[in-house]
């Protein structure tokens, strides 16, 4: 099953890669004539489908009754960094080349990239701190700082909104989606009940 | 005067033709057949190398086009996939892809042009009608979206100007309108409300007759593909590039600023100018550069995109900042 998870998780980069490996080699690809930007929206499109995916586990624990599936929930998460990581790369290194006066600049003056950045930065303590190493040491800390996904998932949707340019109908998919799990969550707080159905 | 200089130099120009169309055919060929990796230099990088689609099937050859040369770029050109297959044309889709894939719907055969307003000579014209009594140029541009991305495109085409006179318009008319056609059912893009359809589009009357800018019919020496906007398109290569309206069934002569359709969805990021000014930045990104399809580094950004000397004139006095 985990084995099987990881093939589905990694599969999304791994025709990135394909396809910018027939780039690299002049042949036909599905990377646009603009690759640097498709690999830009693909990558921060699968890093917003792990984070929601991420806060689904709970919600569909207790709603499918396959409480074992909570197992698969950090895995999940470290995907959604991954994706992050290469979103992130591919800012830095082939969109902006390294040119690190205009990225700050970027980082700063837009407010869409400043929501983005936010939330990379506030994913990646929850990123080294995933081992069970750390989970130990924090013990009860653990549980409240993982509760930043809160702040981050919201972030990544709003600068997904922001981005776009006139076609906001993923973003509304997004969100719809994100709305749905935040409000599960604080239904119960409420005075609403799950269990009477 | 003007229409006879073009007659003139019609006997020089024929006799560069076949070789200057041959070499875009040859083009065009490199880009269809799939390049061997020893055959493309590195700047084809993500030039012409997608996917065929249906509508990509190359448009008819245009025959006796003039080439003065003198507002033409010798950058080297976009392939010719790259500028068919990497549209914004909202009316087929918002993905960069859905025009070259979709816009074989749209049937261009017959297609009628209304012209109305402030002008002597209103009505519905045939495009064939509004076009073959001028003589057809090729322009190779520079074409900067405001995307940030920009190509260097062969168009083929008309002055505008050239057009104008001919419909005469009155004293009355200040500026001139452009329409896009909206049928759902050619244009599958239209089914949501992502813009207020029809598109529209507008210029100032000097911007209008201003020599480069261009009412084009074909690109690469062949007729316009649908994706690009065919039959019949706006050009204005000083302006970002969703100034260049496609698919126009109307043409208005009017007194008053008419309302663009990007203004309309978000008139404090998208002007009624939209000149190309790297100093005014897009509130969501920079303008100060750019990518040219086909490159790995970003380039600066010119002033009115490196047309300057030819436009900078019309906008004199005016505060750029302001009048995005």
């Amino acid at each position: 099953m985990r084995i099987f998870l990881h093939i589905l998780a990694i599969s999304p980069a791994l025709w990135l890669m394909w396809q910018g490996g027939l780039l690299y080699d002049f042949q036909d690809n599905m990377l646009t004539a603009n690759p640097i930007k498709y690999i830009h929206h693909y990558t921060g499109e699968w890093a917003i489908r792990f984070l929601l995916l991420g806060l689904a586990i709970t919600p569909l624990r207790q709603i499918i009754k396959w409480p074992n599936i909570i197992k698969y929930r950090r895995m999940i998460g470290l995907y959604a960094f991954f994706y992050v990581v290469l979103h992130l790369l591919n800012f830095v290194v082939l969109d902006y080349y390294f040119d690190w006066a205009t990225i700050l600049k970027e980082i700063i003056k837009r407010p869409a990239i400043t929501f983005g950045m936010a939330a990379a930065v506030l994913l990646l303590p929850l990123a080294l701190t995933s081992t069970k190493g750390w989970i130990r040491r924090l013990g009860k800390k653990w549980r409240r700082l993982h509760r930043v996904i809160y702040v981050i998932a919201p972030l990544a949707v709003i600068h997904n909104f922001m981005m776009v340019k006139a076609d906001l109908f993923v973003p509304f998919i997004h969100l719809t989606i994100l709305i749905l799990l935040l409000g599960y969550r604080l239904a119960p707080k409420l005075g609403f009940s799950y269990t009477r159905g | 005067m003007l229409f006879k200089f073009l007659k003139s130099s019609d006997v020089k120009t024929c006799e560069i033709t076949p070789e200057k169309t041959y070499m875009n055919r040859r083009i065009f060929m490199q880009d269809s057949a799939r390049i061997g990796a020893g055959a493309a230099s590195l700047a084809a990088f993500g030039g012409g190398l997608i996917g065929a689609s249906p509508a990509m099937a190359a448009g008819r050859k245009l025959e006796n086009i003039t080439r003065s040369g003198r507002y033409d770029t010798d950058e080297r050109q976009t392939s010719y996939k790259a500028v068919t297959s990497y549209n914004n044309f909202y009316e087929f889709g918002t993905g960069k892809e859905d025009p070259a894939r979709y816009a074989h719907r749209l049937n261009v055969r017959p297609w009628t042009v209304k012209v109305d307003g402030h002008v002597d000579h209103p009505g519905d014209y045939d495009l064939d009608d509004l076009i073959r009594p001028h003589a057809l140029e090729e322009r190779i541009y520079r074409m900067r979206c405001v995307e940030a991305w920009s190509m260097v495109i062969p168009w083929v085409g008309i002055p505008l100007s050239d057009m104008i006179k001919r419909l005469s318009p009155t004293s009355k008319a200040k500026y001139i309108r452009f329409e896009t056609l909206v049928d759902k059912k050619q244009m599958p893009g239209q089914k949501r409300r992502v813009i207020d359809w029809p598109y529209a589009e507008g210029l100032r009357m000097d911007e209008a007759m201003n020599p480069l800018t261009l009412m084009a019919v074909g690109l690469y020496g062949e007729t316009l593909p649908n994706q690009n906007g065919a039959p019949l398109r706006l050009v204005v290569p000083w302006k970002y590039g969703f100034k260049g309206i496609k698919s126009i069934v109307r043409i208005s002569f009017v007194s008053r600023k008419p309302n663009t359709s990007w203004q309309g969805l978000a008139a404090h990021e998208y002007g009624f100018y939209a000149n190309v000014n790297p100093a005014v930045d897009h509130p969501r990104w920079t303008q100060a550069n750019e990518r040219r399809i086909g490159e790995f580094r970003r380039r600066d950004t010119l002033m009115f995109n490196g047309y300057g000397d030819e436009v900078a004139h019309m906008y004199a006095g005016m505060n750029l900042k302001k009048y995005y």
